[in-house]
C-alpha cells in the first residue's frame, strides 16, 4: 500500500480527519477527497494560481502544498468565504458586476488571491511597485491600479478578463478603506 | 405577457451561470466523479519518430493502487478514427514526440501518476525531421488550407503589376508556434452503464465527441451522452473531439468502471494543437498616393505527419484591399511534428500580422498616414470574389479609433520620444474576421404557468452565449428574460455546432430565435394561453443557412497601441491599447466588451511572449508549462479598452449579428509591431519581440 498518513484539515471551519496518501496535495485533498471543486487544477505546477486559496490565512497554491504538511491547518476556499445577506462574498458581487471573469475557471483563484492581496496591503507588506518613498513598514500600502496588477499577477487568466479583475478589487479595496 | 418588442438583446445582461461560477459551484469536466471512479495518466512517447519495439509493464502494475495499463497491445479495439489524432493506442507508430503510448489507470490520481512513471517503453528510432525551412524540399502547395478555402488564388497578372510599380514593399514575417493553453486543461470522465456511455468532456461541442465516439465504438449515437457545461476555455483546442473522451471511455471499457482522464499542463502542448509557426512573404506594389496595384501574399508552414492542417494566413489579404493583381498561396510540409490545429483566428491572427505589418511598411514608403493609407485602399468590392459586401465599416472604425486615441496629433517620425530610458511610440492596424452561419436546431418549450424553457446544444466556453442566447429567446417569445430557461451544453440536447470560428452566436441563435418564434405563434393559436400540458415548438435552420448569400460578409476593427521600449533591456510594454469594432449588432455590450479585450490581451501575448520553439534534437515543444510559455499576465496588462460602432446589416441573421469571439485577436500583433517601429525605428519581422530579439538593434 501507498505511505498514508491521518491528515486534519479544518476546511471553511468544517474540520476533516482524512487517510491520505502522502503524495496528495491540498488541492487534491480538496478536490478529490471533500468535492470541493473551487479550487480549481489549472497547471498543478504553482505557475497559474487557479487553485489558490487561504492557508491559516495567507493565499497559497494548494496544488503546490502537500495535505501531509499540513495537518492542523485552517483552509478557506471560495467555498467558504463570508458572506452577506444577498449570498455573495463583496468581491464575488464585484467580480459578477465588472464582468471580471469568462470562462469561470480561474474566478475562484483570482477572488482568493484578491482577499489575501486586500489583506497584505492592509497589514502594510509592499509589493514590486511600491514606491520607496511610500508609507512606513507596516502601515496600510494603498491599493492602486498598478498595485493591484503587481499583486495578482500570480493568477492567469488567459480570457484575458484582467481589467475588469482590477476594477472589482479595486471597488472593494476602495470600500474597505472609506469604511 | 408583455408586447414590448427587443428588451432584452442589446441590454448589459450579467451573466446567467456567473453566481455559480464566483462561488465554485459550477461543474467542469473533471469535477465529476461517478461512484467507483478510477483515474487515468497518459504515457507520452520519448522519440519524436519511431516504433514501440516492447512496453514493460511489470513494475507499474506493481505500483500500490495500479489497475491497469493500457498499450496498442491489450486495448480494446475500435474503429478507425476520422481525425488521426484520436488513434492512440492502435498501433505501434510514434508519429511525433509526446504521442500517448499507453495509459495507466489506478485507484487515485497519485497511484496514476506514478504507475504511468513506471512503464517502461522501448522503441526503434527512426531519423526525424521536424525543422520548417523555406527551401524544404517536401513543401507542396495543398488544395485547400484549413476552412476549406483555395489553397492558392491568383488574380490578373501580379509579376507584371508588381514589376512596373512605382513602390514596391517586398518583406517576409515569420511566427513562432503557439499554444492555445486555455485554464481549464482538456479532462473527460468517462461512464458505461446499461449498453450506453457518458462522457464528460472539456469540448467546444459535445455533438461531435457524441458522434465520433458512436463512430469509434460502433455505437447508436442514441445512446452515448457527452456533456459540456461549463468549459474552462478553448481557443479552439478543444473545437473538435481530441483525445481525452476517446482514451476515458477505452480505459473505463476495459477496467468496467468510471474512469478520469485529466491531460496535465505539460502533456498539452504535444496533444491538443497549436497554432503552427509561418513564414509569410508580403509583396506590395502600389502607385504613389499608396494605392496597391499587385499584393502577393505567399505563406510556408507545417504540418504533422498524420493529418494536413494548412494555417489560411494569406486568405485575409484576399479580401481586405484594393487588389487588382494578387496572389494568395500556402505551402506545408508535413514534419515529425504534434499536429498543429486550431487557434484563436487561425489564418485571420497569422496572416493579418503580416499584412498589416506590410501595410505600415508601405506607408512609410509612400509617405502616407498609416490610417489614410487604409481608408485609400479601401476596396468596393470584395477584391477576391467580386461580391458587394453586406456591410463593411473599417473606415469607420479606423476613423472613431483615430478620434479616440488622439492619432491626429502623432508624430509621424521614429525614435523621438523619450522618456528617461524609455522610447514611446504607437501604431495602427485593421482587423477582419469572416462571418460563418452553421446549421444549427433548437427547441422551445412554454409551461402554463409562464415559463420557458429553451434547449439547444451550445456550448459557452466563457463567451457568455448562454446568457446571449436567453436574451435572443426572451425578445423571440416577447417574454421577460426571468421567465426563459435555458440548457445548453449537453449531447442530448438538439443539435448544434460547436463554439468555434465565431460562429457559436449567429448559428445558435438563429434556431432560437426561429423556434421561439413558432412557439409563440402556437401560444397565440391557442389563444394566447398555454394549456396545462405545455406547448413546444422545434427549429432547423439548415435550409436558411444554406440558401446562402450574394454577399461577402466580414466583421473589422481597428487597433491603435501605444507602447514603450526600455532601451537598455529591449523589454517592450504596452502602456495602452484601443480597439473599435465593427460587428453587426452587438447583443450583450458586457459580455461582448469581455470578449474583444481578451482577443486583443491574447494578441499581445502573440506580439510579445507567446513563442514555442521545437527542439530539432528531442522533437517537440521544450516549452511545456506556464513559466517557459508566457501568457500575458495582470502585470502585462494595462489600459484596454475596447468600442464599437452601431452596425445595421440585413444580410446575416435575425438578430443581426456578427461574431466577436476572435476579431480582437486580429490584426493586434502588427498594431504592437507598428508601434514598436515608431518607437525606435526598428522593424522586427518575427513574433514574439522578444527583448533578446530586440536588443540587438537598439544602439
Amino acid at each position: 500500500m501507498p505511505h498514508t498518513s491521518e491528515v486534519m484539515l479544518h476546511v471553511n471551519g468544517t474540520p476533516h480527519r482524512l487517510t491520505l496518501d502522502n503524495r496528495t496535495t491540498v488541492l487534491d485533498a480538496l478536490r478529490e477527497h471533500l468535492r470541493l471543486t473551487g479550487p480549481k487544477k489549472g497547471c498543478d505546477h504553482g505557475q497559474c494560481g487557479a487553485c489558490t486559496v487561504l492557508l491559516d490565512g495567507r493565499r497559497a497554491n494548494s496544488c503546490l502544498s502537500l495535505a501531509v504538511a499540513h495537518s492542523g491547518a485552517r483552509i478557506t476556499t471560495v467555498e467558504g468565504l463570508p458572506r452577506g445577506t444577498d449570498g455573495l462574498h463583496p468581491l464575488q458581487q464585484a467580480f459578477l458586476d465588472r464582468d471580471g471573469f469568462q470562462c469561470g475557471y480561474c474566478t475562484p483563484g483570482q477572488i482568493c488571491s484578491a482577499l489575501g492581496v486586500i489583506a497584505e496591503a492592509a497589514g502594510g507588506h509592499p509589493s514590486h511597485v511600491t514606491a520607496a518613498d511610500g508609507p512606513p513598514p507596516g502601515e496600510p500600502v494603498p491599493l492602486t491600479a498598478d498595485e493591484i496588477r503587481e499583486r495578482m499577477s500570480g493568477n492567469i487568466c488567459r480570457c484575458a478578463a484582467y481589467p475588469h479583475i482590477v476594477e472589482a478589487i479595486e471597488d472593494v479595496a476602495g470600500a474597505a478603506v472609506t469604511s | 405577457m408583455t408586447t414590448s418588442r427587443e428588451r432584452a438583446l442589446g441590454a448589459d445582461t450579467v451573466r446567467i451561470e456567473g453566481p455559480a461560477k464566483v462561488t465554485g459551484t459550477a461543474l467542469y469536466a473533471a469535477e465529476h466523479t461517478p461512484d467507483g471512479c478510477l483515474y487515468a495518466w497518459v504515457v507520452p512517447a520519448t522519440v519524436a519518430r519511431g516504433r514501440i519495439v516492447s512496453i514493460d509493464t511489470a513494475a507499474a502494475l506493481a505500483e500500490p493502487g495500479a489497475v491497469a495499463v493500457l498499450t496498442h497491445e491489450n486495448a480494446p479495439r475500435i474503429e478507425e478514427p476520422d481525425d488521426p489524432i484520436l488513434g492512440a493506442l492502435r498501433d505501434d507508430r510514434v508519429p511525433h514526440r509526446g504521442w500517448i503510448v499507453a495509459v495507466a489507470v489506478a485507484e487515485t490520481p497519485e497511484a496514476a501518476r506514478a504507475t504511468a512513471d513506471a512503464v517502461r517503453v522501448t522503441y526503434a528510432t527512426e531519423d526525424h525531421d521536424v525543422v520548417l525551412t523555406t527551401d524544404h524540399p517536401g513543401l507542396y502547395a495543398p488544395e485547400t488550407a484549413n476552412g476549406g478555402y483555395p489553397g492558392s488564388r491568383e488574380r490578373g497578372d501580379f509579376d507584371a503589376a508588381y514589376a512596373a510599380a512605382p513602390l514596391t514593399v517586398d518583406v517576409t514575417y515569420s511566427m513562432d508556434p503557439m499554444h492555445n493553453h486555455p485554464m481549464e486543461p482538456h479532462a473527460a470522465v468517462a461512464r458505461w452503464h446499461d449498453g450506453r456511455l457518458t462522457v464528460h468532456d472539456s469540448s467546444q461541442g459535445s455533438a461531435v465527441v457524441r458522434e465520433t465516439l458512436a463512430a469509434l465504438f460502433a455505437m447508436d449515437p442514441a445512446h452515448v451522452t457527452v456533456i459540456s457545461e461549463h468549459v474552462g476555455g478553448g481557443f479552439g483546442s478543444k473545437g473538435t473531439p481530441r483525445p481525452q473522451p476517446v482514451l476515458a471511455a477505452l480505459a473505463a471499457r476495459y477496467v468496467g468502471r468510471p474512469v478520469k482522464l485529466a491531460l496535465h499542463r505539460s502533456q498539452l502542448p504535444a496533444l491538443v494543437g497549436h497554432r503552427p509557426s509561418t513564414i509569410q512573404r508580403v509583396r506590395l506594389g502600389a502607385g504613389p498616393d499608396g494605392v496597391i496595384r499587385a499584393l502577393a501574399h505567399e505563406v510556408i508552414t507545417y504540418t504533422s505527419t498524420i493529418k494536413e492542417f494548412v494555417e489560411q494566413a494569406a486568405t485575409p489579404a484576399r479580401t481586405m484591399y484594393t487588389s487588382p493583381h494578387s496572389r494568395t498561396t500556402h505551402r506545408v510540409v508535413a514534419l515529425d511534428v504534434p499536429s498543429p490545429s486550431w487557434m484563436r483566428a487561425p489564418g485571420e491572427a497569422s496572416g493579418m500580422y503580416a499584412l498589416e505589418s506590410a501595410m505600415d511598411e508601405l506607408a512609410l514608403v509612400a509617405g502616407v498616414d498609416p490610417v489614410q493609407l487604409r481608408v485609400r485602399n479601401e476596396p468596393s468590392h470584395e477584391p477576391d470574389s467580386g461580391r458587394a459586401y453586406s456591410s463593411r465599416h473599417l473606415v469607420e472604425c479606423l476613423r472613431e479609433g483615430a478620434r479616440r486615441f488622439g492619432w491626429r496629433d502623432r508624430d509621424p517620425r521614429p525614435g523621438v520620444r523619450a522618456r528617461g530610458r524609455f522610447l514611446l511610440g504607437s501604431g495602427v492596424a485593421a482587423a477582419s474576421y469572416p462571418v460563418v452561419i452553421t446549421p444549427s436546431t433548437a427547441e422551445a418549450r412554454a409551461a402554463a404557468d409562464g415559463g420557458f424553457l429553451v434547449r439547444v446544444n451550445a456550448t459557452d466556453i466563457g463567451t457568455g452565449a448562454r446568457t446571449v442566447l436567453a436574451q435572443i429567446a426572451a425578445d423571440a417569445l416577447h417574454a421577460p428574460l426571468d421567465r426563459v430557461r435555458i440548457e445548453i451544453g449537453d449531447s442530448d440536447l438538439p443539435r448544434a455546432p460547436l463554439a468555434g470560428g465565431s460562429w457559436g452566436t449567429g448559428s445558435w441563435g438563429w434556431s432560437v430565435d426561429k423556434a421561439c418564434r413558432a412557439l409563440r405563434s402556437r401560444i397565440e393559436a391557442a389563444g394566447g394561453t398555454v394549456p396545462a400540458e405545455g406547448l413546444s415548438a422545434s427549429a432547423d435552420t439548415t435550409d436558411d443557412v444554406q440558401a446562402g448569400t450574394e454577399f461577402a460578409r466580414h466583421a473589422y476593427g481597428a487597433h491603435f497601441v501605444e507602447v514603450q521600449v526600455d532601451r537598455d533591456t529591449g523589454e517592450i510594454r504596452v502602456r495602452r491599447m484601443l480597439g473599435v469594432f465593427a460587428a453587426g449588432r452587438i447583443l450583450n455590450p458586457r459580455t461582448a466588451r469581455s470578449q474583444f479585450i481578451g482577443g486583443m490581451t491574447m494578441g499581445l501575448g502573440m506580439a510579445l511572449m507567446e513563442g514555442a520553439t521545437i527542439d530539432p534534437v528531442a522533437g517537440d515543444f521544450p516549452e511545456r508549462d506556464l513559466a517557459s510559455y508566457h501568457v500575458p499576465a495582470h502585470a502585462d496588462v494595462r489600459s484596454v479598452e475596447a468600442y464599437w460602432i452601431e452596425e445595421e446589416d440585413p444580410h446575416l441573421n435575425p438578430m443581426g449579428s456578427k461574431g466577436i469571439g476572435e476579431i480582437g485577436i486580429v490584426g493586434t500583433a502588427a498594431a504592437i509591431g507598428n508601434a514598436v517601429r515608431h518607437a525606435t525605428g526598428v522593424r522586427l519581422r518575427e513574433v514574439p519581440m522578444r527583448p533578446d530579439r530586440l536588443l540587438p538593434h537598439l544602439g
